[in-house]
């Protein structure tokens, strides 16, 4: 009896680190599946129409690593598959049939990738030009509607629909309506904006650095707008993306909007907090607007906004600072990614040319790691937010826990795997990187035969 | 045959073909080892590379369709399974990883300790993966799983006789396969001496994978001897057409047929995986949970099925397009 207590608590926490390590460490990965398709596809249609050779280079050398990223994506995404049963079987075997279905079609968007990526990738050379083009399509499609389809079974999650429970049965199974939850249209387009803004901000880094290493030339040049001007044309449109998100969560799980704002007690006239930290059911030290909450959440400054005692102490996530802390940090991190697109478009609108100073190379260069931290942060918020709801306000994280003895062993071993892992991919990206370059991308192009080449394409 | 049964099949379907697809691929690290010295070895290396470089993650997503379709139409099933089962779902698991990694970093890492310390990953999880999953069937098999979460033995329901004879059955499938596959695609690129070295391997291994598979009946007529009785009643069909194309796969390759060969060579593999299904039916845990017991509701089998039916429209064509670019692209 004494051990069966024991597991019961252990389980949950070994549980929950090994599926947030495992799912944290996917999810960075699959951003590349479904982001940096679009960038390869965009350079080799420019390189077909300009016959620019640095386009279709740059098509070439991203292929490659998308290549390595999209195989180490689908064994971590195996891992998570099994996760969910080997840790989460509680959860599965009575939720699967009402929350299986967004999995089953994932699954047939993944299969198309996987093919399309296939013939993509080892086609170069078989297939005609526009052939080779057109094979490209699908991966993008794929990558984004698998995307819609995984995050839809997380935003079942947050706002649980298409079924009831009469007597401890489910009873009116609908998968289609589960499928299409409130939470999924703001999580879903949040999600691949995301992905969008982590493969552009971090393909930018990598010829930012090598542009402030003294690397010059065609190559570097394109090799940085493309991917950032993607990045930041993406940038505003998520920061609208997450306004909505955050709505909904208002809407759909006001507890887990008190844990974003520290908001210990139901208060009128609710503020905006930033920084801090939480204990004795209040919010220390945090810069606070007056009313702030109130007024972006309700458009009334003397709205009133639920606090974490709106509920039972037993239904309340625990970190709350964590959630609170890491909300504030996407969002600056989101804010901060804003302000480097003014000053891109400022210095465009002004000189036709990126801001030519270190400092901007610099915040490129760093813009990769900071977009991978606020999404990892957006997931925290996600889902330490929803704690101690696997399924939110329907079943307990520990009552979907498996069970089994020695979890937190497998958890130990899954840790040391990825590190070898980690450590294995960033070594071989750094030699994809290191392949030497054509000789005919080597030399800068006059900009006037580049414009010449521009204008002789229809 | 009810909806439930209709879902069962087409999820036995994925099993299969990931054992046919996947399975071979798993087995070509065996032979990408013992392949010899870096330099004699070479060829062979660079054949298996070309064999599975570009489809083996096609390949592998035959095993994400199973595990979907388990617990979206058979959640019980997929519960109870991976909840007691979940020591060899996680090794299995680091085979797959270390597998897909070294396929995928192999490529482009350029020093031979490189090559080979991955080489190295490849061909323990080409064991490593395979034996845990065959020991996961004969685990479920032999009926040591209980149906609900976490309620078996998470030890000794796969340390068991059935359950290691089936993973090495598994184990030395897949590396018949892999051979059986590799010997027709070197006769395509017309080495001749690759094609007799593969030829030499697919024989041995068909031999010993024979050999091994019918040792296992014993074991299971002494341990499990409901599963026994089922295979050598109910299931004979299968299991006789097994041992039949298994033994014309042996003749075919001796006389160098060897496209006929990789055909009769998967239909010995799937005919076993069939004959199990139909001496173990209807029950998916047996004596505990029939497929039926198992099964979502009506609304959930209805859409898993649209979905299965309009997946395969979608790629059953594109992997066929896949397959024949590949296979004359090699020609």
């Amino acid at each position: 009896m004494l051990t069966t207590f024991a597991t019961a608590v252990a389980n949950p926490v070994a549980a929950r680190s090994q599926m947030g390590f495992s799912l944290g460490w996917h999810i960075i990965i699959a951003c590349f599946g479904v982001g940096l398709p679009i960038l390869v596809v965009f350079a080799e249609w420019r390189g077909q129409r300009t016959n620019d050779l640095v386009y279709t280079t740059l098509a070439k050398r991203w292929a490659k690593a998308l290549a390595l990223l999209f195989a180490v994506g689908a064994v971590s995404g195996t891992i998570v598959s099994f996760e969910m049963g080997s840790l989460w079987a509680g959860l599965m075997s009575r939720y699967g049939q009402v929350i299986g279905l967004p999995f089953a079609i994932e699954g047939i968007a993944f299969f198309i990738e996987a093919i399309f990526l296939g013939i993509y990738l080892y086609g170069w050379k078989l297939l005609p030009p526009k052939m080779h083009l057109l094979m490209g399509i699908p991966i993008i499609i794929s990558g984004i509607a698998g995307t819609f389809f995984v995050v839809s079974a997380n935003a079942w999650m947050n706002a649980p629909r298409g079924f009831s429970i009469v007597h401890g049965r489910l009873v009116g199974i609908d998968p289609w309506a589960a499928m299409f939850n409130p939470a999924t249209g703001p999580e879903t387009l949040h999600m691949t904006l995301a992905a969008f803004m982590v493969t552009g901000f971090s393909v930018a880094s990598v010829y930012a650095v090598a542009l402030l290493r003294g690397k010059r030339g065609r190559y570097y040049r394109l090799g940085l707008l493309i991917p950032l001007v993607f990045a930041l044309l993406v940038t505003p449109l998520q920061i609208a993306a997450g306004d909505i998100a955050t709505r909904s969560v208002s809407s759909l799980q006001p507890v887990k909007l008190a844990a974003i704002e520290g908001l210990g007690k139901t208060t009128l006239c609710a503020p905006l907090s930033l920084g801090g930290y939480y204990s004795d059911g209040q919010l220390h030290d945090a810069l606070k607007i007056p009313c702030g909450l109130s007024l972006l959440d309700k458009f009334n400054a003397h709205a009133t906004i639920a606090g974490l005692n709106s509920v039972p102490v037993a239904d309340r996530p625990g970190l709350v600072t964590v959630v609170h802390l890491s909300f504030d940090c996407m969002v600056l991190i989101g804010g901060g990614l804003f302000l480097l697109g003014l000053w891109f478009l400022w210095s465009w609108w002004r000189k036709r040319d990126y801001p030519q100073t270190k400092w901007f190379l610099r915040a490129v260069a760093v813009s990769g790691v900071l977009a991978v931290i606020a999404m990892e942060c957006g997931w925290i918020v996600t889902e330490v937010g929803r704690q101690p709801w696997i399924v939110y306000n329907v079943l307990k994280v520990a009552n979907a826990v498996n069970p089994e003895h020695g979890i937190q062993y497998g958890y130990y071993a899954l840790l040391l795997t990825y590190g070898i892992l980690t450590v294995v991919l960033i070594g071989v990206l750094r030699l994809l990187a290191r392949i030497p370059l054509p000789a005919e991308t080597e030399t800068p192009k006059a900009p006037e035969a580049v414009r010449y080449a521009d204008r002789r394409q229809p | 045959m009810n909806l439930a049964d209709t879902m069962a099949a087409i999820m036995w379907l994925g099993v299969t073909c990931y054992a046919l697809f996947g399975g071979a691929d798993f087995g070509a690290g065996f032979w990408d080892l013992v392949a010899g010295s870096a330099k004699g070895g070479a060829k062979q290396r660079k054949l298996i590379e070309h064999s599975i470089g570009p489809i083996w993650e096609a390949n592998h997503v035959w095993l994400i369709f199973v595990l979907v379709t388990m617990w979206t139409c058979f959640p019980v099933l997929f519960g109870s399974v991976t909840s007691t089962l979940w020591i060899p779902f996680m090794l299995a698991a680091f085979g797959i990883i270390a597998r897909g990694s070294a396929f995928a970093f192999r490529k482009n890492v350029t020093k031979l300790w490189q090559k080979q310390l991955l080489g190295v990953a490849f061909a323990l999880s080409s064991i490593v993966t395979p034996f845990f999953f065959g020991a996961i069937a004969g685990a479920v098999a032999a009926g040591h799983v209980p149906v609900g979460v976490g309620l078996g033995n998470p030890v000794t329901s796969w340390v068991n006789p059935v359950s290691v004879m089936t993973g090495i059955l598994a184990v030395v499938t897949c590396t018949y396969l892999a051979a059986v596959y590799l010997t027709a695609d070197a006769n395509r690129s017309s080495s001749d001496e690759l094609v007799k070295r593969f030829k030499r391997k697919a024989l041995v291994s068909g031999i010993i994978a024979g050999i091994v598979a019918v040792s296992g009946l014993f074991f299971l007529h002494r341990d499990v001897p409901l599963l026994a009785h089922g295979l050598i009643h109910r299931g004979l069909p299968l299991v006789s057409l097994s041992g039949i194309a298994g033994v014309l796969t042996l003749m075919l390759l001796y006389t160098e047929k060897f496209i006929a060969a990789r055909v009769t060579g998967a239909i010995a593999v799937a005919a076993i995986l069939w004959g199990w299904a139909l001496a173990q039916y209807p029950y998916v845990l047996p004596h505990d949970l029939t497929v039926t017991g198992a099964a979502a509701v009506h609304a959930t089998l209805v859409a898993t099925f649209v979905t299965a039916c309009i997946g395969t429209m979608l790629i059953l064509p594109s992997l066929i397009y896949m397959y024949v670019l590949f296979q004359k692209a090699r020609q």
